[in-house]
């Protein structure tokens, strides 16, 4: 039903796709595109169910994979590189105990990587959920997913 | 009415926010409150000043002192030291070298001698409020184009101005508009490109977070001259900030009229919309942008038929970069004789830089076309950190080009950085002392492209897979001469057939670390 509320806001054009799937994979309480969502935008916008999955797949930001409730999106950029994310994936690896793309067992982290976000400046930089955070070290990395843990 | 004696400054952009700006921004006005203050001492929000990296950074003026890494718990002595005893608080002041102890904003190093045109704004006026603008002369080009200019004298002038997109392809603005106005057509779109991707990059976010209505007013320009009357701004998801800050200010400015019907009381009609991306690099391309606002795939187009013919929906359409368009506007205020003071005589204007890597004070400048690499790493940003030797830069994102110390001294603009096979592109510079490794930077821009290419051609699809398989074998120390000369090839042939400037410009990451760290790549070989 909160489905109906969401198309509502927009227009049934195609141009508003991005904008209402945003909507949807953020309401969406594992943060991802459902089939069910993907349905409701074809139907919506009258194209067929396939034209909605292949833009959804197009676009990294969105996910056809149920995700954690918090998103680590790790940046792999040259300029992160330069200053160490490649050291921290592995780190992010072992202390979450996934692989890129996965999971942890407890439904709280899924760990991604993503290209540049702009925050070169501070360097290596990654996006938890909608916040950044940069000039990351273990031990910061060690504060924040301590911090989500309790949180969640 | 009671008078101000001190104006403080507070950066709120995305780095600055991540710092705890906005903890910082609450704390200051309660404290000032408390010290009963509140009559003589201002608060004001702005955009970046120039600092990056710096935690939270204030400026008191009228000392125009800069504080960094301020947190909320130093607040309460800052504003009893300074504001209210009047003694600056050394151990926050914003130190160019250790050395110097307390420096004014004429003197720091990140902020010295820069000719702002782009970044005017930035970081001195308050991004949400349409009056701060307006009193620094916002709104005064539309004004007098449509009052007394007809839209072909505001394409000649862009024209004599000899402004060229600032978003990596350097083409004339001019021209562009020009083409879009003779093309046949009732309707025809304006659409500013903010999908700022180019790893490295994010001026064009510091412009939208810092002087949003700059771009308005541009655009408004660029829809006047080319008989435009809707104009969109394509910006990336990831860019929360940027997005919400231009929507406020698009909502200003049609409260004011400036954005409607009948704009200042002429026949000209323009409105603008803001159209979030979702994370596709091949976005930044301008044919495939207008895919992606049309609701479709990343996809790049066949050209030509070029944008400004057949564009968005098959309209004739615009397509500029956000540096570009913060251009425009001044040039229409100031004139194109004005403009042309500045940088080469084949490029005139300044670049915006983001300036970033092993450096002492990573940061965004602007400055002259023409001005050196060694004045951009040594001068404006405070040279290698820690003292370590240069070894070589990355100039233009990952679609850009490495350059050795032997590039140190080359004027860089548009027009010469070619002739020595290397682009200024998006203006990032990735500055890497001794102790990088180039193999593995190469490696991390192959894969980076492999990552982005969008599937369309043969060329790039297969290319990128196959680069970044020889790459991690040379990298593994399984490499041979002929795998080498194999990622010339490849390149070679992806900038030969492939379909977008995507697969086309490969070859400039891979020819150029070739070019000078051959010896380093070599030592990978068994």
């Amino acid at each position: 039903l909160y489905r109906e509320a969401i198309l509502k806001k927009f227009r049934p054009s195609l141009d508003n796709i991005l904008y209402i799937l945003h909507d949807l994979q953020d309401n969406n309480p594992q943060q991802y595109l459902a089939k069910d969502d993907i349905r409701v935008c074809a139907d919506y916008l009258n194209v067929p169910y396939s034209y909605v999955h292949s833009v959804a797949s197009f676009y990294t930001m969105f996910s056809l994979e149920p995700r954690g409730s918090t998103i680590i999106r790790l940046c792999d950029s040259p300029p992160c590189h330069l200053m160490g994310s490649k050291s921290l994936l592995a780190y992010l690896k072992d202390a979450l105990k996934v692989d890129v793309g996965g999971t942890t067992k407890d439904g709280k982290f899924t760990l991604e990587l993503t290209s540049c976000l702009g925050a070169c400046g501070v360097a290596p930089a990654m996006m938890i959920n909608d916040e950044m955070v940069g000039n990351l070290t273990p031990e910061r990395v060690d504060a924040i997913l301590e911090r989500r843990r309790k949180e969640s | 009415m009671n008078l101000v004696r001190n104006h403080v400054l507070i950066s709120i952009d995305a780095g600055t926010v991540m710092a705890g700006a906005r903890a910082v921004e609450k704390a200051l006005v309660e404290e000032i409150a408390k010290q009963g203050l509140s009559d003589e001492i201002a608060v004001l929000k702005t955009g970046s000043v120039g600092t990056i990296g710096q935690g939270v950074v204030i400026v008191v003026y009228p000392e125009g002192i800069y504080y960094a890494n301020v947190t909320p718990q130093d607040v309460p002595q800052l504003v009893e030291e300074h504001l209210l005893k009047g003694r600056p608080l050394k151990r926050l002041i914003l130190a160019e070298t250790p050395k110097q102890t307390v420096f004014k904003k004429e003197k720091a190093g990140l902020l010295k001698e820069q000719p702002r045109i782009v970044l005017r704004n930035c970081g001195v006026i308050d991004p949400e409020k349409i009056d701060e603008y307006i009193a620094e002369g916002g709104y005064m080009a539309i004004g007098n184009a449509l009052t007394s200019m007809q839209p072909g004298d505001v394409i000649e002038e862009i024209k004599k101005a000899g402004l060229v997109g600032r978003g990596g392809a350097s083409f004339s603005t001019g021209m562009k508009w020009d083409f879009a106005r003779r093309a046949p057509g009732d309707i025809k779109y304006i659409i500013c490109n903010a999908d700022e991707g180019e790893p490295g990059t994010f001026k064009d976010r510091l412009i939208l977070e810092g002087d949003p209505h700059k771009l308005i007013e541009a655009m408004l320009l660029a829809g006047y001259a080319v008989g435009a009357s809707k104009g969109f701004v394509y910006i990336r998801g990831e860019y929360a900030l940027s997005i919400e800050r231009l929507e406020k200010a698009i909502a200003q400015a049609r409260d004011y009229g400036l954005l409607g019907i009948n704009i200042l009381d002429s026949t000209f009609s323009f409105d603008i919309f803001v159209m979030k991306g979702a994370g596709a690099y091949v976005c930044g391309e301008e044919t495939a942008l207008i895919e992606s606002l049309e609701g479709k795939r990343g996809h790049p187009r066949n050209k030509p038929p070029y944008p400004v013919t057949e564009g968005l929906w098959g309209k004739p359409t615009v397509v500029n970069n956000v540096e570009t368009l913060a251009n425009v506007t001044e040039i229409i205020k100031n004139g194109a004789e004005w403009f042309k003071g500045y940088g080469t005589e084949k490029c005139p204007g300044t670049k915006v830089y983001t300036i970033i890597g092993n450096v002492a004070t990573p940061g965004l400048i602007e400055t002259e076309m023409g001005t050196t690499l060694r004045d951009i790493i040594y001068e404006y940003a405070g040279g290698i950190k820690g003292g370590k030797k240069f070894k070589g830069a990355l100039v233009g994102g990952a679609a850009g080009a490495f350059l050795g110390p032997d590039m140190l001294d080359v004027q860089m603009d548009f027009v010469n950085l070619k002739e020595y096979a290397a682009v200024l592109g998006s203006g990032a510079i990735l500055v890497m002392d001794e102790s990088a490794d180039m193999v593995d930077m190469l490696q991390s821009v192959l894969h980076f492209f492999k990552h982005e290419s969008c599937g369309h051609c043969v060329p790039c699809r297969l290319g990128t897979a196959q680069l970044v398989k020889l790459i991690d074998r040379i990298a593994l120390l399984k490499g041979s001469q002929e795998d080498i000369n194999k990622l010339l090839k490849i390149s070679d042939v992806m900038r030969d057939t492939s379909f977008c400037p995507l697969g086309q410009s490969l070859y400039l990451p891979i020819s150029s670390s070739l070019k000078y760290f051959r010896d380093e790549i070599d030592s990978r070989i068994r």
